[in-house]
């Protein structure tokens, strides 16, 4: 399957002597939603930080559609198709929520240097299309009336939509979500959910990690599982939901026993 | 009052020279902060714009023009020889860089017979007047207006609030770093030519760092939410011991002292208002 967006293989980082990351590999195809889940420290933020650039592996190869972009910096991936969002929402907090999104939109938005000092045509109407963008992209979010209030004063919850909105301004074949949910009330949860399967419905491919399951369960199309570093278990939520090792990497070992002969009795 | 105003620019002349070069060095200094980097090194391109205009005017006596192009030629080459190692790495290494390259250079300047030693160079032709100074200060406001507020004034907005999300989102880091410390060199050696070519004479100490922290300053008190703050900085600045000419002899401690207070008390500086980052109407 060559037609994978998304490949990791053997990807593997130590920091000393502990391999945060440890030989992982899978693939995310495009058009679906992958989550990658774990315990605490099974190294899934870590992997988001090396495929998306801000760390370097110590072993092992990262192809994003067709291209293996082991040595790129962030920017390079990020002109590749590659987008992102933050576990601790990095915003930029000065800025309104259009400018924060047109700031997403850096890799297209036309117009250099010379066109923008002289304010040539083309320059004008670039960034009127870049505005007509960005309010469409808002209005997406649920955010039409923020377009001018200042990102770093908007309400927690709509802060990580306009992070979400800013990554999809940029028009990414693959978006990485780390923790997307992180913080969120069950309501704004259920909000987030929709705004990602609507994501999904435009084309996006997305990687998540997060926490909450219920949240992976009903988004997801496959799931990777880490622990400490490794893949333990890979598969459609329902496969990985009944996986042993993956009950006995979040729950401990006697509860997998005690549920695996509970299984066998019945 | 024609005549007065003739009187009054005459009397103040080397004043009005100061604020219209003072605001252009604050200007060069805003376009490091803008994107988040700190350059101690403005004092430095200053100078060796200074040196390079003063020597081709006086030794070759090349024709004026020319030698404003060459004194912005010469520290946009310094700045990428210091910019290329320096600038692939975030934190404070530009910033401890830039100092070295300060004191290297009035070394240089004290040492070398072609500089006229501790003593530097005399003589200059007067050459450069308000015209020049104020008409290339307002062209470069505009230019830095009219930057941004498009997709490069975003980016560098953006660099500025958080490095890594903005490498996220496809901003080259390494070629914004290295322009805008170049484009901040070449407004420094600009300045540094019209200051030798107003004052007539040029020490190495006018370039040391006191010249840059005093630069740092304008940008500092003036905030740089937006082009306006650094200049604004400058003025209050330039214009403050005149004002205080008591108190001359303190005007370091003042510098210090406005640090202190803006730091403290006026985070954006006393010009707080923030430019829009769009190039067309929302």
């Amino acid at each position: 399957m060559n037609g994978a967006l998304l490949t990791l293989e053997n990807l593997t980082v130590r920091f000393g002597g502990l391999a945060a990351v440890d030989s992982v590999s899978f693939r995310v195809e495009p058009q679906t939603v992958h989550g990658l889940i774990g315990p605490n420290g099974a190294g899934k933020t870590t992997a988001f930080n090396l495929i998306s650039g801000l760390g370097h592996q110590s072993e092992g190869h990262i192809r994003l559609d067709g291209e293996t972009i082991d040595d790129w910096p962030s920017w390079q991936r990020a002109q590749h198709g590659l987008a992102r969002t933050f576990q601790n929402i990095r915003m930029f907090g000065e800025m309104t929520a259009l400018e924060n999104v047109l700031a997403g939109m850096h890799v297209h938005v036309g117009g250099g240097l010379g066109a923008t000092l002289l304010r040539l045509k083309s320059f004008r109407s670039a960034e009127a299309a870049a505005i007509a963008k960005g309010h469409e992209i808002l209005g997406f979010l649920g955010l039409a009336d923020a377009s001018t209030r200042r990102a770093g004063n908007l309400p927690y919850g709509d802060q990580r939509r306009l992070e979400i909105g800013r990554a999809l301004a940029s028009d990414p074949k693959l978006m990485l979500l780390d923790e997307p949910a992180a913080g969120m009330n069950p309501s704004e949860t259920a909000g987030l959910i929709e705004l990602l399967l609507r994501l999904k419905s435009r084309g996006v491919t997305l990687l998540l990690v997060e926490h909450d399951m219920h949240f992976i369960m009903n988004l997801c199309d496959r799931i990777t599982v880490l622990n400490f570093g490794r893949k333990i278990a890979e598969g459609t939520p329902l496969e990985v939901r009944s996986d042993p090792k993956v009950i006995e990497a979040y729950l401990g070992t006697k509860v997998a026993e005690r549920l695996e002969a509970g299984a066998r009795v019945r | 009052m024609s005549e007065f105003l003739a009187d009054f620019l005459f009397s103040y002349q080397s004043l009005i020279h100061s604020l219209g070069i003072n605001g252009l060095l604050a200007l060069s200094m805003y376009v490091v902060l803008a994107i988040g980097q700190l350059s101690l090194g403005q004092a430095a391109f200053m100078g060796l714009g200074a040196y390079t205009s003063a020597l081709l005017t006086l030794k070759l006596g090349a024709p004026f023009p020319l030698v404003l192009i060459a004194s912005m030629a010469v520290p946009a080459l310094a700045a990428l020889i210091i910019g290329a190692p320096t600038l692939r790495l975030s934190g404070v290494y530009l910033a401890l860089a830039t100092i070295g390259l300060g004191e290297v250079l009035r070394i240089a300047f004290v040492n070398s017979e072609l500089t006229g030693g501790a003593l530097g160079l005399s003589g200059i032709p007067e050459k450069a007047g308000y015209a020049l100074i104020f008409g290339c200060l307002a062209l470069a406001l505009i230019a830095f207006v009219l930057v941004s507020r498009s997709r490069i004034g975003r980016a560098m907005e953006a660099m500025r609030e958080d490095e890594v999300a903005a490498g996220m989102l496809g901003v080259h880091l390494p070629r914004y770093r290295i322009s805008a410390l170049v484009v901040s060199a070449m407004l420094a050696g600009l300045a540094g030519a019209f200051n030798a070519h107003v004052s007539s004479f040029i020490s190495p100490n006018d370039y040391g760092f006191d010249a840059a922290v005093t630069i740092l300053s304008y940008a500092l008190l003036g905030g740089i939410g937006s082009p306006f703050g650094p200049v604004v900085g400058a003025i209050i600045l330039t214009l403050l011991p005149e004002v205080l000419r008591p108190l001359h002899d303190f005007r370091l401690v003042f510098n210090g002292l406005i640090i202190v207070i803006a730091v403290l008390f006026m985070p954006h500086g006393i010009v707080p208002w923030r430019i829009g980052r769009t190039g067309a109407r929302a």
